[in-house]
C-alpha cells in the first residue's frame, strides 16, 4: 500500500466506524454470550470425557507407542511421510514447521495490496483453502493411520519351517516392544532418533544385535528385562532381526 | 454586597442521607459508599478516562459474530488460568512418587478434582480450535493488512506459544502417553540442523530425560509462558482498541459529503 492507498484506507474506516456503535455494551454483550458458550462447551466437554489418567510412566517400558494430543496430529503426520526420505528428515521434520509458522509470521509484510475482500483475493483465497484442507486432510490421516505397533514384513525366500516361525513370533514382539517409535523397518515405523532396522543384519551379527537389545546407547531402553522375564520372547526378537537382510 | 450567600461556594462533603435530609436506606447508604470508594480509586488512578475510551470506542458497523472469536479466545486462555491455579494447589512436580499420584489425587479424592482437570484439558483444546478459527476470520476479512500488521504478528507468536503450552503441559500428568509423547517430541526437537542439540539439552534439563526435566517442564509451563502470553495478550488487545476493530471488508464508506449529514452530532 502507497501513502495515498493508507490515508484513503484510514478515511473511509474512520466513517464506517463513526456509523458503528459503542463497543459497550453492543459489542459487549456479543462476546458475553460467546465465552459462556465457550464456558459451557468446555464444561461438557469435561464432565463428558474426563480427564482419564493412563499408567504411571514407566521409561523401562517398551511396549508403549507414543501419541501427541489431536492438535500435534498434523505434524506427527509431517513426521511419519518424512521418514520415506531419511537424509532429508531432520530438515523436513523441522524445517517445514518452520517455515510454515514463518510464512504465517511475515504475512503482513509480504502481501501488501490494500485489497481486502476475499473474493477479489484468488490468492490468499486459494492458499488460504489449501492450508486448511492440507491441515483437516493431515490431521486426519495422523489420527487414522493403523496402529503403529504393527509391522508385516514380507519374509525372506528360502527360510526353514522354524525360521518361518520365529520370524513371525519376532514380528509381534517388535510390535509389542515399541521399537517403531524410533526405529523404521521397511515401510513401517518412525525414522528416528534410532537407526532404521529394515537391514541391520547386514550391520550386525546375531550376537550384537543381542548384545546392543541388551545393552544399548541411550536414549533407547534396554531389553535386558524382558530376557530375563521371557527368554522365549527376547529370542525371537534377535532371530527376526537377525533376518533383516 | 446585598445578601450573604446561604450556601457556601464549597459544599458540605456528602452525608448518606436523602436529598430532603432524611436518613438514608442501608442499602442506598452501601451504593453511595461504593461510589464514594470509586470515586476516591479514581482521584488517584484517574483511569476513568482510560476506561471511557476503552469501552465506549466506537465499533464499524457491520460487525457479526465471526468477532467475537478473538474475545473467545481470551475467555479459553483465562478458564487455563483459573483452572490452571487450582491445579497448581495440589500438584506436585516430583518424578519420583509426586506428579503422577497428585493427579490421582486431584482426579479421585479432590472436590471437582476431575471436573477441574478435564476444563484444564479440554480448555486447552477448546483454545486451540478458537485461535485458528480467529486467525481465519482475520485472514479472510484481510484485517491483517495496514495498519494492523503488528497486531497480527503477535498473534502469530500467541498461537507458537499456545502450542508450546500444549508441548509442556502434556509431559505433566506423567503417565506413560505423556512420557513416551514427550519422549518422541523433545528427540524430533534434536533432530533439527544447528539449534536442535541445545534446545533438547535445554528442554531436558540436561542429556538425559531426568528429574529435573519435569519440573523444568512444570516451570516453563506455569511461569515462563504465561507470564510471556499475558504480557502480548494485553500488547494485542491495546493495539485492537487503539486501531479499531477493522470494518467487514464488504462494506464500503459513503462518500464524505453524504456521509457527514449522517454522522451524529
Amino acid at each position: 500500500m502507497n501513502q495515498s492507498e493508507k490515508e484513503q484506507y484510514l478515511r473511509e474506516y474512520s466513517i464506517l466506524k463513526n456509523e458503528g456503535k459503542p463497543f459497550f455494551p453492543y459489542a459487549v454483550a456479543k462476546d458475553s454470550i460467546m465465552a459462556v458458550i465457550v464456558m459451557l462447551v468446555i464444561m461438557f466437554l469435561s464432565m463428558e470425557f474426563g480427564a482419564e489418567l493412563g499408567p504411571k510412566a514407566n521409561p523401562t517400558t517398551t511396549t508403549y507407542v507414543p501419541r501427541p494430543d489431536w492438535y500435534f496430529f498434523f505434524l506427527f503426520e509431517v513426521f511419519r511421510v518424512m521418514k520415506e526420505v531419511p537424509k532429508y528428515t531432520p530438515f523436513a521434520a523441522i524445517g517445514i514447521p518452520t517455515l510454515c509458522m514463518l510464512g504465517l509470521f511475515l504475512l503482513p509484510i509480504y502481501d501488501r495490496s490494500p485489497e481486502r475482500l476475499i473474493t477479489k483475493r484468488p490468492l490468499a483465497l486459494a492458499a488460504g483453502l489449501m492450508t486448511i484442507v492440507t491441515i483437516a486432510f493431515l490431521t486426519v490421516e495422523g489420527s487414522s493411520t493403523g496402529s503403529p505397533n504393527e509391522v508385516q514384513v514380507t519374509p525372506p525366500s528360502g527360510l526353514t519351517a522354524s525360521e518361518r516361525t520365529a520370524f513371525y513370533a519376532g514380528e509381534i514382539v517388535v510390535g509389542e516392544s515399541g521399537c517403531l517409535g524410533c526405529h523404521l523397518i521397511g515401510d513401517y515405523g518412525n525414522n528416528g532418533p534410532g537407526p532404521p532396522l529394515t537391514h541391520i543384519a547386514k550391520i550386525l551379527e546375531p550376537g550384537g544385535i543381542a548384545a546392543t537389545l541388551r545393552n544399548p546407547t541411550a536414549p533407547m531402553p534396554s531389553f535386558a528385562g524382558l530376557a530375563q522375564q521371557s527368554p522365549k520372547k527376547f529370542k525371537y526378537l534377535v532371530e527376526f532381526l537377525s533376518l533383516l537382510h | 454586597m446585598a445578601s450573604v450567600p446561604k450556601t457556601p461556594l464549597v459544599p458540605e462533603p456528602l452525608q448518606p442521607t436523602e436529598p430532603d435530609g432524611s436518613p438514608m436506606h442501608p442499602a442506598d447508604a452501601l451504593a453511595e459508599g461504593g461510589l464514594t470508594v470509586v470515586d476516591w480509586l479514581d482521584e488517584r488512578t484517574q483511569i476513568s478516562p482510560g476506561l471511557r475510551w476503552m469501552m465506549y470506542r466506537k465499533v464499524p458497523k457491520g460487525i457479526n459474530w465471526a468477532y467475537t472469536l478473538g474475545s473467545a479466545t481470551l475467555f479459553a486462555f483465562l478458564n487455563q488460568a483459573v483452572t490452571g491455579v487450582f491445579l497448581a494447589m495440589y500438584y506436585q512436580p516430583n518424578v519420583n512418587g509426586g506428579a503422577y499420584e497428585s493427579i490421582r489425587n486431584i482426579n479421585d479424592n479432590v472436590f471437582l478434582g476431575q471436573f477441574v482437570h478435564g476444563m484444564h484439558k479440554w480448555g486447552a483444546s477448546v483454545m486451540i480450535v478458537l485461535i485458528f478459527l480467529h486467525m481465519g476470520r482475520v485472514f479472510f476479512f484481510g484485517a491483517y493488512k495496514y495498519p494492523r500488521e503488528l497486531t497480527w504478528i503477535i498473534g502469530v507468536v500467541l498461537l507458537i506459544l499456545t502450542l508450546a503450552m500444549g508441548f509442556t503441559g502434556y509431559l505433566l500428568p506423567f503417565d506413560n502417553r505423556s512420557y513416551w509423547a514427550t519422549i518422541v517430541g523433545v528427540n524430533i526437537n534434536n533432530t533439527a540442523p544447528f539449534l536442535g542439540p541445545y534446545i533438547g539439552d535445554f528442554l531436558r534439563a540436561g542429556p538425559e530425560f531426568g528429574a529435573t526435566t519435569l519440573s523444568r517442564f512444570y516451570a516453563i509451563h506455569m511461569m515462563l509462558i504465561p507470564g510471556i502470553m499475558a504480557a502480548l495478550i494485553g500488547f494485542h488487545l491495546y493495539l485492537v482498541a487503539k486501531l479499531g476493530i477493522s470494518a467487514p471488508p464488504w462494506l464500503k464508506a459513503q462518500e464524505p459529503e453524504a456521509a457527514i449529514t449522517t454522522v451524529e452530532v
